[in-house]
C-alpha cells in the first residue's frame, strides 16, 4: 500500500466529500424520527472541520452516514468521488470512537496491527506502520502494554495510532476526547493539530465542545436538533500553527460568539 | 487475601507453615469439612441403630451406650456407613491395590474418565459448531435452538440405554457408546455459553472492523472467538462435570463390569454401602479435579490475554 503523497499543503478546493440534499429517517415503534433532513455539505481536501450541535442534532448520525455505518434515505453523498460504501470496501478512512475502543486482549502493538492483519499486510510492513503512528502520538515505548495499563489519553492516542496506520486522507473522529478531563483534552488537541499540520489530511470531526471546534477547525458546521440539520456553516481564518493562546484573542472569541448564537438560534427551547 | 507474603514479595522472611495455612481460605474450608464429619457420624448412629437394637436383642446382649455406638459405626452393611469405614476402603482400594487390578478404586475411575474426557472434547467441540452457526446464520437459531433445548428435556437415564443398544447391535461397543452419552450431556451448556459469548463483543468493536472492510471470518477470528473465550471456559466447567455423569450413567444399564457406574450398581446388588459411598467419593473427586483443571486452563489463557493480575489471587 505504497501511496505517494501527491499532495503538497493547499491543494485545496478538491471536494473529498460531496453531501447533497441528504435525509435519513430511522422508523421506530413511535413513527419516524427524522434523524438528517435535506443536509447540504461540501467539505474540501485537507480541511479541518467540526460538526458541532446539541445532543440529538444528528452529527454522529452524519459521520457515520459517510463512514457507511449507516445508510441515507434520501439525497445523495460521495466520499472521495464514489459511495460511502465503495469507499468504505477501499478503506478510505480512518474512524476514531468516542472511546478508545481498543481490543483488552491485544497489546498496544497490536491493537495497531489489527486494521494492518485485516489488510493482509507483511509483517516488515506492518511493524514499520506501527513504529511510525506510535512516534507520530508519542507513545513510543508503549508497544508491549496492554490497554488497562495505559491512562484514558494515552488509550485515545492509541486508537488515533490505529486509525492512521490504514493510512488514510480522510480522518473521521466522533467526539474522541469527549470522555476525557480538560487538562488532557486540551493538550490532546494541540497534538491533533500538530499532526493535521503535518500530514494534512482531511478530518472531520464531531464534538459539542465550542472551544474544541473553534480552535481545531477551519470551517465549523453548526447543526440543529429535530429534525437534524445544517443551521450555520462558519469559515475560520485562524493561522494554521496556532496554540492554545490563540483561544485569548478577540477573532478566537468573535468565531466561538457566532458559534453560540447559532446553536441558541438553532435550539428549540420550548420542549 | 491477605497475607504479609503478598504485602512485601521481595522480603526474605517468610512466614511460618502454620500461619500461611490459617490466614488463607485452608480454615473455612477445614470448619465446613468438620462439620460435615460430624454431621455424618451423628446420621450414622440414629440410621443403623435399629439394626443394631435387633442385632443386640437376638445375641441377646446388654452393651452400654459406648458399646452400642461403636457397633453402629462399624457393622459390615450399614445403612449409612461411617466416614472412618469409607475412608479405610478408599485407602484400602486406592493405595493396596495395584492399578491395573480390578478391585482398584483407581483403574475404575480410570475406565469411567476415558469415555469422560473423549464425551467433554466431542461435546465441546459439537458445542461450538453449533453455536458458531446459530451466530452466523440467522434462521439457525430459530431452525436449531428448539431441538437444542428439547434434546435436554429428555431425560437421560431413559435416552442412554437405547442409545447403548442400538449401537451395540450395529457393533459399536466400549469406548465410544458411553463418550457419546457425555456429550450428549456437554453440548448444551458450551452451545449456550458460546452463542452468548460470540455475541458479546460490543457494537463499537464490531462497527470497528466494518470500517476495515473485515471478511466475517475475520470478524470472527479477530474479535468474536477471543471475546467467546470467558464463556467457553465458563461452559467448559460446567460441561466437564455432566460429561462425568454421563459416562456413570451409560455404565449402568450395560451391566458393565469396570467403571465408577459398574461399582455402584455392584455395590447395591450385594447391598455393599461401603463400596457405594467410596465410588460415591472418588466420583466427586475426579469431578472437582476435572473442574479444577479447566480452571487452570482458563486462568493460563487468561493470563495470556493480558487479563489484570488481582491483587492476591
Amino acid at each position: 500500500m505504497t501511496e505517494p503523497s501527491l499532495k503538497e499543503p493547499d491543494s485545496s478546493e478538491k471536494s473529498v466529500i460531496q453531501i447533497d440534499d441528504l435525509s435519513l429517517t430511522f422508523e421506530t415503534n413511535d413513527g419516524p424520527v427524522h434523524a438528517l433532513s435535506h443536509i447540504d455539505l461540501s467539505i474540501a481536501e485537507g480541511e479541518f472541520v467540526s460538526l458541532i450541535g446539541p445532543s440529538g442534532c444528528g452529527k454522529t448520525t452524519l459521520l457515520r452516514v459517510i463512514a457507511d455505518l449507516e445508510r441515507a434515505t434520501g439525497g445523495t453523498i460521495s466520499v472521495n468521488g464514489v459511495s460511502p460504501e465503495e469507499a468504505r470496501l477501499h478503506r478510505a478512512y480512518g474512524y476514531v470512537f468516542q472511546a478508545a475502543a481498543l481490543y483488552p486482549w491485544r497489546t498496544i502493538d497490536r491493537n495497531i496491527a489489527l486494521p494492518l492483519e485485516i489488510m493482509g499486510l507483511s509483517k516488515k510492513e506492518q511493524n514499520s506502520r506501527i513504529a511510525k503512528n506510535l512516534d507520530l502520538v508519542n507513545l513510543t515505548g508503549f508497544e508491549k502494554k496492554f490497554p488497562w495499563q495505559l491512562s484514558g489519553g494515552m488509550q485515545q492516542r492509541a486508537s488515533i495510532a490505529r486509525a492512521l496506520a490504514v493510512e488514510p486522507h480522510l480522518l473521521l473522529m466522533d467526539e474522541p476526547f469527549g470522555a476525557l478531563d480538560e487538562i488532557v483534552r486540551d493538550h490532546l488537541n494541540e497534538q491533533l493539530l500538530k499532526l493535521w499540520a503535518k500530514t494534512n489530511k482531511t478530518v472531520v470531526f464531531v464534538t459539542h465542545s465550542i472551544p474544541e471546534a473553534v480552535f481545531l477547525s477551519s470551517k465549523i458546521v453548526v447543526m440543529s436538533p429535530r429534525p437534524g440539520r445544517v443551521h450555520d456553516v462558519i469559515d475560520c481564518g485562524l493561522p494554521r500553527d496556532r496554540t492554545l493562546d490563540v483561544r485569548e484573542t478577540p477573532q478566537f472569541l468573535e468565531i466561538a460568539h457566532r458559534v453560540r448564537e447559532g446553536l441558541k438560534a438553532g435550539h428549540s427551547y420550548d420542549d | 487475601m491477605t497475607t504479609d507474603a503478598m504485602a512485601s514479595p521481595s522480603s526474605t522472611v517468610r512466614p511460618g507453615l502454620l500461619s500461611r495455612a490459617l490466614s488463607g481460605t485452608f480454615l473455612p474450608v477445614l470448619v465446613v469439612v468438620l462439620g460435615i464429619i460430624a454431621i455424618w457420624y451423628i446420621a450414622a448412629i440414629s440410621m443403623n441403630s435399629t439394626f443394631q437394637r435387633s442385632l443386640d436383642a437376638r445375641a441377646e446382649a446388654t452393651p452400654t451406650t459406648i458399646e452400642f455406638i461403636e457397633s453402629t459405626l462399624n457393622q459390615e452393611r450399614p445403612v449409612l456407613p461411617s466416614p472412618h469405614q469409607v475412608a479405610e476402603n478408599l485407602w484400602d482400594t486406592v493405595f493396596n491395590k495395584k492399578i491395573s487390578s480390578k478391585r482398584s478404586l483407581v483403574y475404575h475411575a480410570g475406565v469411567t474418565l476415558a469415555p469422560t474426557l473423549l464425551g467433554f472434547l466431542m461435546g465441546t467441540a459439537l458445542g461450538i459448531l453449533l453455536a458458531t452457526i446459530i451466530v452466523h446464520v440467522l434462521s439457525m437459531e430459530k431452525s436449531l435452538m428448539p431441538w437444542i433445548i428439547t434434546s435436554q428435556t429428555i431425560p437421560i437415564l431413559a435416552i442412554a440405554p437405547m442409545v447403548i443398544l442400538v449401537l451395540d447391535a450395529v457393533g459399536i461397543r466400549g469406548l465410544l457408546p458411553k463418550a457419546l452419552i457425555s456429550m450428549y450431556l456437554s453440548f448444551f451448556p458450551i452451545t449456550v455459553g458460546m452463542v452468548k459469548g460470540l455475541r458479546s463483543p460490543d457494537k463499537m468493536h464490531l462497527d470497528l472492523l466494518r470500517t476495515y472492510n473485515a471478511s466475517s471470518w475475520q470478524t470472527f477470528w479477530k474479535l468474536r472467538w477471543p471475546s467467546s473465550l470467558p464463556y467457553l471456559f465458563t461452559s467448559m466447567k460446567v460441561a466437564i462435570a455432566i460429561s462425568l455423569i454421563g459416562a456413570i450413567i451409560a455404565e449402568l444399564p450395560t451391566g458393565a463390569v469396570a467403571g465408577l457406574g459398574a461399582r455402584l450398581l455392584s455395590g447395591s446388588y450385594y447391598g455393599q454401602t461401603v463400596l457405594i459411598w467410596s465410588a460415591l467419593l472418588m466420583a466427586a473427586f475426579c469431578a472437582a479435579m476435572l473442574v479444577a483443571l479447566v480452571g487452570v486452563a482458563d486462568k493460563w489463557v487468561r493470563r495470556r490475554m493480558g487479563e489484570k493480575v488481582e491483587a492476591g489471587s
